[in-house]
């Protein structure tokens, strides 16, 4: 199979939750890990009589969304009612955005990796709409818990611009780094707060038109994203290359099995039979408002980088690595006060800081001793107060004991001792004691420094300022 | 024989109430009682609620000691069994819902708990508000208090025959396509229809959402105003509820009519309706130019496409809000081997004919392929009824029309014909599709002494016009409704 003469068009559509304190069109509570139907009321279990009243925070962190990914917002959009039936769809319909999105174009832009391009990604739109329910299926009866009904999302929709599973996936991580910029997502898209719908067809490199897609729904993790995408792309150039038609139809990714199946007819066969919800008047957005907006946006996370290379001396690369992720660039800054050296800082974060938060488990602010008091140890590093090793075996206590820089210096008696008359009494002693290595030294055997400077070291118990001992017994040995 | 307090007005009753004349207790009382004597002929009840009314009307009577009380406190009204009432079943006239008790109230419902009104009852309705005569009830239609071989109209019917029966001083209906003011015509009192969005939706159950209003039923204009006071109003659960403020119905009731212009729109008055109908309409027109208001000519050209516009327009918002009896959370629910058949059965069990009907003309009138030339074309037609409107008060300030073509038809006589019990509400059903305020008020009797209605329709938010113009009407004495034969 000649992979290397197809590429793939790719289209995503993510939608992920938004972070509001309560459901979309009523004021229960959106928190994850409530009992069964604890967060229901009558207006998101769709009971006789109820009506929506729209969030208003909902609004603004998708306007927040599409202000980050250059989008125009609409000054009046719609909702609508898509319907279908299903256990865990409370009013038969769910109120969604159709022809009239709040935002429309606009873009995303992949940073360069080891073998591409930085590369620019088009949106289409991004709509906000309500989740459904949880259906949960017992041995003899089939349960619905409705806490996740009236959860707000946004749906976020780009062009086929992907080319590959790793574009897949570096969109969909840049994707997130925004969201959690603008505060519209925790980007815990492990409790079911993402899924993503791939459309995906393949052509000749160099084709122009696109070849017929395939869609594959439902995927849960960027992961599975990745997996499906590689998977389908092979199927597909596979057909091609045996003569075959690849067929237009809904697939499901079998993360088991690693491959993708078609969906039952049944499955996703609707007429959504989409018209304006007449419960909720227009979606006004005045100029004044996204303006209002526009001002209350945090730095971006490309402005950020521009900033960590131009200002901070940063590499793309680790500005990069540390952008990624608003709390880890948040931290970083945290650490800066005071220090001169920021690149060490940076390598600090990127290697050691980042190394606990993956090992832990625990998400990136639980697992990692505060900002301060890594820096505060960096600043005894940098003012020669404690050795770099010292400051690892320090930090590596500070993440199990939890606490400060100082503290944990002074507990294990790491503090280099730059102390001139008692590295200087210890170099005389050395000296003293090895006569016959001093003449040696001095009739030209250069090597024996190294012997020297060891030797005080360790008759310094480990902790003397390398440096200081450096330039004392030079002094010494030459004078 | 009991006092008969029950035959009160609202507003006569309000003032013994607060004067220490009589008591709540014993007006809810002879409300009870003269629904026991009268429901085996007439069925304007779905659940009588004599427990609980009772209950309310010792605790109005506690706040009536105390002084200060609302006007409607102590009031017994009919409430439309189509309003959600906590703790009390609403079946909205669906076997569908027959067993469903609501853990809230609807707005209204609270805002006139609030007030000290006391509810005797659910009253009768068709299946979710869909028809004309509440023959489409699940539970039976409810018969004419003036002749109990013919319908009482619809969907309000129970509301209606309820209040012209003295079962209760005052009603709550509601109005999709005339559902207040045909049968208010039908049965002999007022019923208005208040500008969309005067009043919440909150708590109503859905028919035809761009479309459903709430309105009150009562024997005369006044205490139609003191009604519609306690309802309406910005309610921050109804964002289609309007915030404008709510004036004092009652102080518009000043009885001059002296300058205002009265449109009668030709198109109004057709071939094939009832003589007397359009006889009864001219000789109030008549009483209103002796009053010093004058009337004009005015033409709503596209009233003709008004019906087949709302029957695309209502069924297709209903096939969306019915959606949700699907027998997963509360009502009927018939089981069978997997979810699609389960939805299959509990709704075919649970809906009625006309419900199904109407279901499938929405859902066909969505449809992809269909939208554009069906639900878009009949929201088109919507402006343009909405522009005739508009352009006709720019000459007068007040319509006045016939509510319906003829008076009270006989039980069954239309049930077979769907389209012609459509007809009924030709005049009423274009105030729905432009959004204006409308009010039922009995003008005559025919020969068969059954009433004949007169429908004041005025600009959006000018209930007060249609207020002072009905009562202005009522003030003349030129027609006494007569006292129903049941
Ligand atoms: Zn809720």
């Amino acid at each position: 199979m000649n992979r290397e003469a197809y590429e793939a068009v790719i289209g995503l559509e993510v939608h992920t939750h938004l972070l509001t304190r309560s459901k979309l069109f009523c004021g229960c509570s959106t928190t994850f890990g409530a009992g069964p139907n604890e967060n229901v009321c009558p207006v998101c279990m769709g009971m006789p009589g109820v009506l929506p009243v729209l969030n208003r925070r909902a609004v603004e962190l998708a306007i927040r969304t599409g202000l980050a990914a250059h989008c125009a917002i609409a000054p009046y959009s719609i909702f609508d009612r898509k319907s279908y039936f299903y256990p865990d769809l409370p009013k038969g319909y769910q109120i969604s955005q159709y022809e009239t999105p709040i935002c429309k174009g606009g873009y995303i832009d992949l940073p360069a990796t080891e073998n591409g391009e930085p590369r620019r990604i088009r949106l289409t739109r991004i709509h906000i709409e309500e989740d459904a329910g949880k259906n949960i299926h017992g041995e003899n009866a089939s349960l619905v818990d409705f806490n996740r009904s009236g959860v707000p999302l946004i749906e976020i929709v780009s062009e086929p611009d992907l080319r590959s599973a790793e574009d897949a996936g570096a969109y969909l991580r840049q994707l997130r780094a925004i969201l959690r910029y603008v505060d519209a997502s925790d980007g815990k898209m492990e409790e079911g707060s993402f899924r993503c719908d791939c459309n995906v067809s393949i052509r000749k490199r160099g084709a122009k038109e696109y070849g017929v897609r395939s869609e594959i729904k439902n995927l849960n993790s960027f992961r599975f994203v990745e997996d499906a995408i590689d998977y389908e792309v092979g199927r597909q150039i596979e057909i091609v290359e045996g003569g075959g038609k690849v067929a237009q139809e809904t697939l499901l990714w079998d993360p088991a099995r690693k491959e993708t199946r078609p969906m039952r007819s049944k499955e996703y066969a609707n007429d959504y039979r989409y018209f304006p919800e007449p419960d909720l008047p227009p979606l006004i957005v005045p100029a004044e408002m996204e303006e209002k907006v526009r001002a209350s946006m945090p730095e971006l996370p490309a402005d950020r980088k521009t900033r960590y290379v131009r200002e901070l001396g940063l590499t793309e690369y680790e500005a990069d690595v540390l952008i990624a992720d608003r709390d880890v660039a948040d931290y970083f800054e945290a650490t800066l006060p005071a220090l001169k050296n920021r690149k060490s800082a940076a390598n600090w974060v990127m290697t050691e800081v980042l190394r606990v938060a993956r090992d832990s488990g625990e998400s990136f602010v639980e697992a990692v001793p505060p900002a301060a008091e890594v820096g505060a140890l960096l600043r005894m590093v940098e003012g020669q107060k404690i050795s770099l090793n010292a400051a690892k075996t320090a930090f590596a206590a500070m993440v199990k004991s939890g606490k400060g820089a100082e503290a944990t210096i002074a507990a294990l008696g790491l503090a280099q001792v730059s102390d001139e008359s008692a590295i200087a009494a210890a170099c005389d002693k050395v000296l003293a004691a090895e006569p016959e290595k001093v003449a040696e030294y001095r009739a030209g055997r250069d090597k024996l420094f190294g012997f020297f400077v060891g030797a005080v070291m360790k008759a310094m118990g480990g902790k003397a300022n390398p440096k200081v001992i450096n330039d004392i017994l030079r002094a010494k040995l030459t004078g | 024989m009991a006092s008969e307090l029950n035959k009160l007005t609202i507003a006569d009753a309000s003032s013994k109430l607060r004067g220490r004349e009589i008591t709540a207790t014993q007006l809810t009382r002879d409300c009870l009682d003269r629904i026991a004597a009268a429901e085996p002929r007439l069925h304007a009840f779905i659940t009588v609620c004599e427990r609980e009314a009772l209950e309310q009307a010792r605790a109005a009577d506690a706040r009536l000691a105390a002084g200060n009380a609302p006007a409607l406190c102590g009031i017994p009204l009919g409430i439309k069994d189509i309003y959600a009432t906590r703790g009390i079943r609403t079946t909205c006239g669906s076997r569908i819902l027959e067993t469903f008790v609501p853990p809230f109230d609807a707005t209204v419902i609270e805002r006139l708990r609030a007030d000290g009104a006391i509810f005797v009852g659910k009253t009768n309705m068709d299946e979710f508000a869909m028809g004309s005569s509440t023959e489409n009830s699940a539970f039976g239609p409810t018969m004419n208090p003036h002749d109990i071989g013919r319908v009482a109209g619809g969907s309000s019917g129970g509301s209606a025959a309820a209040v012209a029966a003295y079962e209760c001083l005052g009603a709550l209906g509601t109005d999709t396509g005339g559902s207040i003011r045909e049968p208010a015509s039908f049965c002999g009192v007022v019923g208005i229809k208040p500008t969309y969005s005067r009043v919440s939706r909150y708590g109503v159950v859905a028919y035809a959402s761009s479309l459903d209003q709430v309105g009150p039923f009562a024997r005369s204009v006044r205490d139609a105003a003191i009604i519609i006071r306690t309802l309406a109003g910005k309610d921050a659960r109804d964002s289609t509820c309007s915030a404008r403020p709510v004036p004092d119905y009652e102080r518009a009731l000043t009885g001059d009519v002296k300058g205002l212009r009265i449109g009668v729109p030709r198109e109004f008055f057709v071939e094939g309706m009832q003589p007397e109908v359009e006889k009864s309409v001219r000789s109030a027109l008549k009483n209103y130019e002796s009053l010093g208001a004058s009337t004009v000519e005015i033409s709503l050209p596209h009233t003709g496409y008004a019906i087949a516009a709302y029957y695309l327009v209502a069924t297709a918002e209903a096939s969306a809000n019915l959606a949700r009896y699907d027998g997963i959370r509360f009502g009927l629910r018939v089981n069978a081997e997997d979810n699609i058949a389960l939805y299959e059965t509990t709704r075919a069990h649970g809906f009625g004919a006309e419900v199904k009907r109407r279901i499938m003309l929405g859902t066909f009138a969505l449809s992809a392929g269909y939208y554009d030339a069906y639900y878009l074309k009949a929201q088109k037609v919507r402006t343009l009824i909405r522009n005739d409107f508009e352009r006709a008060f720019e000459k007068c300030d007040l319509i006045v029309t016939p509510v319906a073509p003829t008076t009270a038809f006989k039980i069954g006589e239309k049930m077979n014909e769907p389209l012609t019990m459509y007809l009924s509400d030709i005049f009423t059903i274009s105030l729905n599709l432009a959004g204006l305020p409308g009010m039922s008020i009995p003008c005559g009797h025919d020969s068969n002494n059954l009433p004949i209605g007169m429908q004041l329709i005025a600009p959006p938010f000018a209930e007060e016009t249609i207020l002072r113009a009905g009562d202005a009407f009522e003030r003349t004495g030129a027609f006494k409704p007569r006292t129903p034969a049941v």
